[in-house]
């Protein structure tokens, strides 16, 4: 298996580079591009601490895999993507899951990270404890950077406990009565007419407040979400009217079928992440043809 | 030490025309250089014995904030934001002469949305002041670092600071959706957004726990938290401090993430008892404080977990607040910790490092071992539940040497948790006091790429120099410079 040493040499110090994981988010930012050479980063689990509740795992291991291994221990990670997903590939992309609200936000799970920088040096990020204010939070910077300040290789991320029951319920009931009636859903979207909740927790809580949303109307509907989720993210303009598609209200994302388009951002922002690319990678190796602020919310 | 930073030490206007310029951009009662201000913004609450600033500016607006930081670029100087100096690892003491821009004075909470569930708030506002704002709303902020009575909301963000329901809810960095700044070059940024929309480099994150080396906050939209419908805290004791550690790692390794756990050993809890008398069982040897929160069943279900839990790993008893008001005390009592000690001796050094928290046993057994070795009394009062250790080394300032013991003795503990495979700081940050460490943790590649992103927010090293990241100089060399007569170029 692939080290995190054979991953550096691969990446190498010289050309253009661009990182590749499952593939499932490939054209987020921009596309490949000519004459850009790709690498894989290291895949499999590292260590897994489960009382101390963290994961050390290499950015190509699919999501999938690590939460399979994870839930033998009744953990997860606060990480999501279609199936194929890699570790690397979501953090990089940096969308936080429709279950924000349980599993917690993409950039509060990673807790440490090795990458290697745009003169092929291995570089660590932050540490590998669940409370850390030891330096510049670097990793901050590489959540949702689509590998354009480095390519990670090895990460430490923060488990969370698996929900001992989970149920989804829909109902014809605006989702701010929702957000009045419970505690923390997991999950809630809405899709102009119906609204859909995720439960998740001790089933005890889980039934009570599934008796308390029964009352306004609510059905339950399983364990798995319901409605079909629209491919593409546009921010969530909470006047706006919904002509189609699945708001996710907890993130204020609204999916449907029309093309995303970038997110408008300041001058001076656009101004200062160019600044912090050119600093990073003076030669604009790493992932050149992507772009960050080009990407959907 | 950097090269623009040895310029700037070099060749510098003296104050007069500096302290004009303020006077006429932000207003004369707004700026000061007077011995008493000079004295009063020479530290914070570390041990560090004080920096020199150099103008002393409280503005009231972003504006007048803009109007600090430019007139900082036009005379070259360096600026250091500041809160209520309640930081405890230097990052607020003044390196360089610099501008000291104190924030205290932008103390409005300028909007709440609880549909939203976010508000704005100047950097000054006490931290506190929001948790008693929010009172009733069914909404608080979360993090509640122990000096939430009196450190701002912009310190807070410097630090990113915690606290101890930090533990379920995060750090700062999770419960800050938005921040204004004033870039070191005078720039106004806002980075992030309240909806939380992730596009382009997450410079919000980058900015929180920048200790004020990457610009100045002017307004902040803070993350508003739903109270919980059920809380209970539960008061552990035990007669050997390795089982309560061991309890602690047994609840984190059950699944169950409480809000919080404290432990405080039994020289503490002794001086907290005497001081404010809780009920606190003073011939324990450790206690640990448990506080479950969330939908009523869930919380029971954790409660019955933990009691079962803590007698398995030795606990002599469980006791479970019956009500709010039994729930209070034994929270005052830990709240009241720092200022019980000065009962045993004047002085007091508060470390901060953090360890896995499968390694308490080890640790802890060597902080105290360390403690002994240099003759120090250590006591300990912590987060434990997120491995958050904070040994207090208790002495008396005026006797001979005792605070080369003091920094050996703290040096040694960081080494100890480094070895455990822990990081030098949890909450209190860097700042002066860990910077000459950042080599035990860090390869010199892994702190230039720090370097780097210091350099894209401030590359004219202008925002509090020599904080974080290991120099050349260190901050009393820098002020040493500085005991030239007035107006003198250096």
């Amino acid at each position: 298996m692939k080290n995190l040493e054979e991953f550096q040499r691969e990446v190498g110090s010289t050309g253009a580079v661009a990182v590749q994981g499952g593939q499932t988010h490939w054209d987020v930012g921009g596309i490949l591009g000519d004459g850009v050479r790709l690498v894989s980063p290291p895949a499999g689990i590292d260590s897994f601490n489960p009382s101390e509740m963290t994961v050390a795992v290499n950015a190509g291991t699919k999501i999938e895999d690590l939460n399979n291994e994870l839930s033998t221990h009744g953990q997860e990670v606060g990480l999501e993507g279609p199936n194929g997903s890699t570790v690397g590939g979501a953090l990089v992309v940096g969308r936080n899951s429709i279950r924000k609200n349980r599993i917690g936000s993409i950039r509060a799970t990673l807790l440490q990270a090795e990458y290697i920088n745009a003169q092929g040096k291995i570089i660590k990020a932050g540490g590998p404890t669940v409370k850390n204010v030891t330096g510049y939070d670097l990793c901050r910077l590489l959540v949702g950077s689509l590998g354009t300040l480095g390519l990670i290789g090895q990460v430490i991320l923060r488990t969370r406990p698996l929900p001992e029951e989970n149920i989804w319920l829909e109902g014809e009931v605006f989702p701010q009565k929702v957000r009045e009636t419970c505690f923390r859903p997991s999950s809630l979207l809405w899709d102009g007419r119906t609204t859909f909740v995720q439960l998740e927790g001790y089933g005890l809580d889980v039934n009570s407040e599934a008796s308390k949303l029964k009352k306004l109307g609510f059905r339950e509907r399983g364990k798995e979400c319901p409605i079909q989720i629209p491919e593409f993210r546009h921010p969530f303009i909470s006047d706006s009217n919904l002509q189609e598609g699945v708001v996710d209200v907890y993130n204020s994302i609204h999916y449907c079928s029309r093309e995303p388009r970038a997110l408008e951002h300041s001058e001076e922002v656009l101004l200062l992440g160019r600044r912090m690319r050119e600093i990073f990678d003076p030669e604009r190796r790493l992932n050149p043809n992507r772009d960050p602020y080009k990407a959907g919310p | 030490m950097a090269v623009n930073l040895l310029k700037r030490l070099t060749k510098r206007e003296p104050d007069d025309r500096l302290f004009e310029d303020l006077c006429r951009d932000i207003g004369p009662e707004k700026v000061s250089r007077d011995g008493a201000s000079q004295l009063l913004y020479s530290r914070d609450g570390s041990t560090f014995p004080g920096g020199v600033p150099g103008v002393v500016c409280s503005p009231e607006t972003t504006d007048q904030v803009i109007s600090c930081v430019k007139a900082a670029n036009r005379y070259n100087r360096s600026f250091v934001p500041r809160g209520a100096g309640t930081g405890l690892a230097g990052g607020a003491v003044p390196c360089d002469a610099p501008i000291v821009i104190s924030t205290t004075k932008m103390n409005a909470i300028l909007e709440i949305d609880l549909d939203k569930q976010f508000a704005w708030v100047q950097p000054g506002v006490v931290n506190l002041d929001l948790t008693n704002a929010l009172k009733g709303s069914g909404f608080h902020f979360a993090p509640d670092p122990s000096s939430q009575q009196s450190c701002t909301i912009g310190g807070n963000v410097a630090n990113n600071s915690g606290g101890p329901h930090c533990l379920a809810y995060g750090v700062t960095n999770a419960h800050v959706l938005a921040v204004e700044v004033v870039l070191p070059d005078g720039t106004l940024v806002l980075l992030g957004d309240t909806s939380e929309h992730t596009s382009g480099y997450d410079l919000r994150g980058a900015f929180v726990g920048g200790e004020g080396t990457l610009g100045v906050a002017t307004r902040i939209a803070v993350r508003l938290t739903p109270d919980p419908p059920s809380i209970r805290t539960l008061l552990l004791d035990f007669m050997d401090v390795e089982d309560a550690a061991q309890t602690v790692s047994a609840i984190i390794a059950s699944g169950i993430v409480p809000a919080a756990i404290e432990m405080m050993d039994q020289r503490i809890v002794n001086v907290v008892e005497n001081f404010v008398n809780v009920g606190y069982p003073t011939d324990a040897a450790a206690v640990l404080i448990v506080e479950v929160d969330g939908l009523e069943d869930g919380v029971k279900l954790e409660v019955e977990a933990i009691e079962e839990i803590a007698v398995t790993h030795g606990a002599r008893s469980v006791r479970v607040a019956s009500s709010e008001e039994e729930r209070e005390q034994i929270w005052k009592g830990r709240k009241s910790a720092f200022g019980a000690v000065a009962q045993v001796k004047p002085g007091y050094y508060l470390h901060d490092t953090v360890i896995p928290r499968t390694k308490l046993v080890e640790v802890l057994r060597n902080v105290y071992q360390i403690a002994d070795k240099y003759e120090l009394i250590v006591m300990n009062v912590f987060h434990a539940g997120d491995g958050n250790l904070h040994p207090l080394l208790i002495f008396d300032p005026e006797e001979q040497g005792i605070m080369e013991r003091v920094f050996s003795a703290g040096e040694e503990i960081v080494q100890a948790s480094i070895d455990a495979g822990g990081v030098l700081s949890g909450e209190h940050g860097i700042g002066l006091e860990k910077k000459g460490f950042m080599e035990k943790f860090f390869t010199q590649d892994d702190l230039e790429a720090q370097r780097l992103l210091k350099k894209a927010f401030d590359p004219d090293e202008r925002a509090n120099p020599f904080k974080v990241l290991p120099s050349g100089a260190s901050c009393s060399e820098v002020n040493h410079l500085k005991q030239l007569p007035d107006g003198t170029w250096i």
